[in-house]
C-alpha cells in the first residue's frame, strides 16, 4: 500500500507538470486525456487502496518516505497517513474531481487556455491529495497553500476580465489572513510538543486533561480554525467564496463547492483531540458554523446570479458542517461534507450548464422555463435540489438531519441555540433551491425569444456526469443511515479515527437518547424543508414572482440583495484605512521621504564629494607632483613617528 | 683625511631638495628632467655614503642599477619630449593639460 498510496497525489502532479510544460505544442485532446488519465487513475488506485485498506485489521497507517527537512533537531518528515478519514477524504477529492475534469472538457472545449485550465486543475487535485493525506502539520500546510494558489489561478482564469482577477485577488489575500492564524497554531503546536507529525503531537495531547476556560489548547484550537474560516469561508472571512464564481463553473464546482473549501472541515476534524479538550474553542467553532449557516443562507433568498446563490448556499452548507463539529459530531460532519461534495459538484455543474446553453447568461430573470430545452440538466439539477433541501430518501436528508439531531442531542452547553440556527437555515434552505429551480426550469421563459432557438442541450460528457451525480446524491445517503432505520456505517467506519476522545466524553457519547426524540427531529426537519418548499412553490409557480418584482418588499429586499452590505463595511472598515495610510503615509512620507530620501542622499553625497575632489584633476604636472611629495612625506613622517613594529 | 659620513648626508640631502624644488617650480620640460638627475644623483650620493661607512659593497652596486636605471629613463624621457616639442610646438609643462577634467 505504501508505493501505491504516494501515487495518489503524485499522478495529478505528473498530469501539471505534462501539461503545464508541454501543453501549449501538444493538440487540446491530448491535453484533456492527460488530465482526466491522471486524475482517473488516481481515483483507481485510491480504490484500490481502499479495499486493501479495509481487509486489513489496523485502522491506521504511517508511512514515511523521506526526510524533507532537516535543520539542527528539527525535522520534517514527508509522510502520508491512511486512516479512515483521509481514505474517504482521498475517496470523495479523486471521484468528484475526477467527474469534474471530465466534465471540463465539454465546458471548456471552445475557451481559450485550454492547457493551462487542465494544468492547474491537476495541480489543485495533486495539492488537496496531498492536504488530506499528510501526516504532519508541516506536509498538511504545503497542501494547504498549493490549493490556495490554485484557487487564486481558476478564479482569475479569465484575468483579462478586471472583476475576475480582482475576485482572485480578494480570494488569495482574505485567505492570507485564515493561513496567519493557522501558521501561529502550528507554531504554538511546535512549540508546546516539540513535534508536527499527527500521530505524536496528539498522543501528547491525548495525555492533557480536558481545559475548564480559556488555555493553551484553546489558543491552538482557535488560531486553527482562523485558518478554518479563511479556507472553509465562515463569518468573518466568507467574503471571497461568492466573488469566486468569476472563475469557470467547473472551477466553482470542484473547488469553491465540493473539495477545497471542505478543507478547513477536515483540518478541524483532524485536530479533534485539541477541540475536544478546548470546549470553548469548540464552541465558537459550532457558534459561528450555526451563524454562517443560517446569515449565508438569507442572502441566499434575494440573488439574481444562479451561481450566487449556489455560492451563499455553499457557505451556509458549510456552516452546517461546523456546527456538527462544535456539538462533536464528527462523523456527521464529514458525512455531510460527502453527500454535499456530491449534490453541491451536481449544483454547479447543472448550472454550468444552463450558462453554457444561455451563451453565458447568469442572472435568473433571464431564464425560466428551460425545462424543455435543457431536460437531462433540469432533471438531475432537481436531484441535487431534492438532496440539499433535505427531503427524505435523498442523501442530504440523512447527513443533515444527522447534524441537526446530534446539535439536538449534543453533551455540549447551548445546543440548542446551534439546533435552532440549524433548523431554520434549513427551512430558508429549502426555499432559496426551490426558488432558482423554479425561476430557471419552470414558469414562462423570460430568454429573449430570437435567442431560444441556440439553446441546447449540453454535450454527452457533461450530461453523462451529471446524471452520474444525480445518482450518488440520490444513493449517497444511504450509508449513513440514522439509528431508527438501520445500521450507520459510515459513523462505523469512521469511529476507529476518534480514539483519542476524552472518557468523560466518550461516556456522554454513548449515552442513548430515546428513539421518539429522534423521530420528533427529523419529523420537524422534513416539516421546516416542506414549509420552504410549499412558500417557494407558491410565490413563484403560482404566482409569478421573478427577481425583478421581488424588490418590492423595499428595505428588506435591499439589505439582503446588497448582502448587508457587508463588503461595504468591510471596504469601510478595513480596506479603505489601510489605502489611506498607505498612500498617505507609507508612499508619500516613508517611501518617498524616508526611503528614497536616503537613496537620494547617498546620491547627492557622492556627487559633492565628486566635485570637490574632480578639482584636484586640473592637469598641471607641477600640482600633480607636488601631491606625489605630500604623499611621500607623510609615509615617511608616519613611519619615523607612528610606526611601532 | 676621511670626510665625516653626515657631511656626505647633508650634501646628498641638499641635492635632493634642490632637484625636488626645480621639479615643482620650474615650466620648462628639459630642466624638470635634469632636476629628476640631480635627485637620482642625490640619492646616489647617500648610498655611496653608507657603503663606504658601512664597508659594504651592497650601496655602491645598486648605485650601478641607478645609472643604468638613469640612462634608460633619459633615453625614453628625452624622446618623449622630443615627440611632444614635434606635435605641439611648445617646452612648458603647464601647457599640456589635455587630462584636465
Amino acid at each position: 500500500m505504501k508505493e501505491l498510496l504516494i501515487w495518489i497525489p503524485a499522478l495529478p502532479f505528473i498530469g501539471f507538470l505534462l501539461n503545464g510544460i508541454f501543453g501549449r505544442r501538444i493538440p487540446k485532446k491530448l491535453v484533456h486525456w492527460i488530465a482526466c488519465l491522471t486524475t482517473g487513475v488516481s481515483f483507481l488506485l485510491a480504490g484500490i487502496v481502499f479495499f486493501r485498506f479495509i481487509g486489513q485489521p489496523a485502522t491506521e497507517f504511517s508511512f514515511q518516505y523521506f526526510t524533507w527537512i532537516q535543520s539542527g533537531a528539527f525535522r520534517a518528515e514527508f509522510g502520508l497517513l491512511l486512516d479512515p478519514l483521509s481514505m474517504v477524504m482521498a475517496l470523495v477529492v479523486c471521484g468528484v474531481g475526477f467527474l469534474i475534469h471530465i466534465y471540463s472538457i465539454g465546458y471548456m472545449w471552445h475557451e481559450g487556455g485550454y492547457y493551462r485550465f487542465f494544468a492547474y486543475m491537476n495541480l489543485f487535485m495533486a495539492s488537496m491529495l496531498m492536504l488530506v493525506l499528510a501526516d504532519n502539520f508541516l506536509l498538511m500546510f504545503v497542501g494547504w497553500e498549493g490549493v490556495g494558489l490554485c484557487s487564486y489561478l481558476l478564479i482569475g482564469f479569465y484575468f483579462e476580465k478586471k472583476s475576475a482577477s480582482d475576485a482572485g485577488k480578494k480570494a488569495f489575500i482574505v485567505n492570507r489572513i485564515g493561513d496567519f492564524g493557522f501558521v501561529l497554531g502550528i507554531l504554538l503546536i511546535f512549540l508546546n510538543f516539540n513535534a508536527l507529525g499527527f500521530p505524536e503531537v496528539f498522543a501528547q495531547v491525548a495525555e492533557l486533561p480536558v481545559e475548564a476556560g480559556y488555555g493553551l489548547l484553546t489558543a491552538i484550537g482557535l488560531l486553527l480554525f482562523v485558518g478554518a474560516t479563511g479556507k472553509s469561508a465562515q463569518i468573518p472571512l466568507y467574503v471571497w467564496l461568492p466573488d469566486a464564481m468569476e472563475g469557470p463553473t467547473p472551477v466553482s464546482a470542484l473547488i469553491h463547492a465540493a473539495t477545497m473549501v471542505t478543507a478547513g472541515v477536515y483540518m478541524v476534524t483532524r485536530t479533534y483531540p485539541i477541540y475536544t479538550r478546548a470546549p470553548e474553542a469548540l464552541f465558537w467553532v459550532a457558534l459561528v458554523g450555526s451563524v454562517t449557516a443560517l446569515f449565508a443562507a438569507t442572502i441566499g433568498i434575494f440573488q439574481r446570479d444562479i451561481k450566487r446563490v449556489l455560492a451563499y448556499s455553499t457557505v451556509s452548507q458549510l456552516g452546517y458542517m461546523f456546527t456538527a463539529l462544535g456539538v462533536m459530531a464528527f462523523s456527521a460532519g464529514i458525512f455531510h461534507l460527502m453527500t454535499h461534495a456530491f449534490f453541491k459538484a451536481l449544483l454547479f455543474l447543472g448550472s454550468g450548464s444552463v450558462i453554457l446553453a444561455l451563451h453565458h447568461e447568469q442572472d435568473m430573470q433571464n431564464m425560466g422555463g428551460l425545462r424543455k430545452y435543457l431536460p437531462v440538466t433540469c432533471w438531475t439539477m432537481w436531484f441535487g435540489t431534492l438532496a440539499i433541501a433535505g427531503v427524505p430518501l435523498f442523501s442530504g436528508f440523512f447527513s443533515k438531519d444527522d447534524i441537526l439531531w446530534q446539535a439536538f442531542a449534543a453533551p455540549v452547553p447551548h445546543h440548542l441555540i446551534f439546533y435552532i440556527l440549524g433548523t431554520v437555515a434549513a427551512l430558508i434552505t429549502a426555499f432559496y433551491m426551490f426558488r432558482l429551480m423554479i425561476l430557471t426550469f419552470h414558469g414562462r421563459t423570460r430568454y429573449p425569444a430570437d435567442k431560444l432557438d441556440h439553446v441546447h442541450e449540453s454535450p454527452r460528457t457533461m450530461t453523462t456526469v451529471l446524471s452520474v451525480l444525480a445518482l450518488l446524491s440520490l444513493v449517497g445517503g444511504y450509508v449513513g443511515l440514522p439509528a431508527w432505520l438501520g445500521p450507520n456505517v459510515f459513523k462505523h467506519f469512521l469511529d476507529p479515527v476518534f480514539k483519542y476522545l476524552p472518557s468523560e466524553q466518550q461516556a456522554a457519547a454513548a449515552h442513548h437518547h430515546s428513539i421518539n426524540q429522534e423521530l420528533m427531529v427529523t419529523g420537524i426537519a422534513i416539516a421546516v424543508a416542506l414549509l420552504g418548499i410549499i412558500v417557494a412553490w407558491v410565490l413563484y409557480q403560482r404566482r409569478h414572482v421573478t427577481p425583478e418584482n421581488e424588490s418590492s418588499l423595499g428595505w428588506l429586499h435591499r439589505l439582503i440583495y446588497n448582502k448587508y452590505y457587508v463588503d461595504e463595511i468591510y471596504d469601510a472598515t478595513v480596506i479603505h484605512p489601510i489605502q489611506r495610510t498607505s498612500e498617505s503615509f507609507l508612499w508619500k512620507v516613508f517611501d518617498v521621504g524616508i526611503i528614497d530620501g536616503i537613496v537620494n542622499g547617498y546620491a547627492t553625497l557622492s556627487r559633492a564629494l565628486g566635485i570637490f575632489t574632480a578639482q584636484l584633476q586640473n592637469g598641471l604636472l607641477r600640482s600633480y607632483l607636488g601631491w606625489v611629495v605630500v604623499g611621500s612625506l607623510f609615509f615617511v613622517i608616519f613611519i619615523l613617528f607612528f610606526w611601532s613594529a | 683625511m676621511a670626510i665625516p659620513l653626515h657631511h656626505l648626508l647633508i650634501l646628498g640631502g641638499l641635492l635632493f631638495c634642490i632637484g625636488l624644488v626645480g621639479v615643482l617650480l620650474k615650466r620648462n620640460l628639459i630642466v624638470m628632467f635634469l632636476c629628476i638627475e640631480l635627485m637620482l644623483n642625490a640619492a646616489n650620493l647617500t648610498f655611496i655614503a653608507f657603503a663606504r661607512q658601512l664597508s659594504q659593497m651592497d650601496g655602491q652596486v645598486i648605485v650601478f642599477f641607478v645609472m643604468v636605471l638613469a640612462a634608460a629613463e633619459a633615453a625614453v624621457g628625452l624622446a618623449l619630449v622630443i615627440a611632444l616639442y614635434r606635435t605641439r610646438q611648445t617646452m612648458d609643462a603647464d601647457d599640456l593639460n589635455l587630462m584636465k577634467l
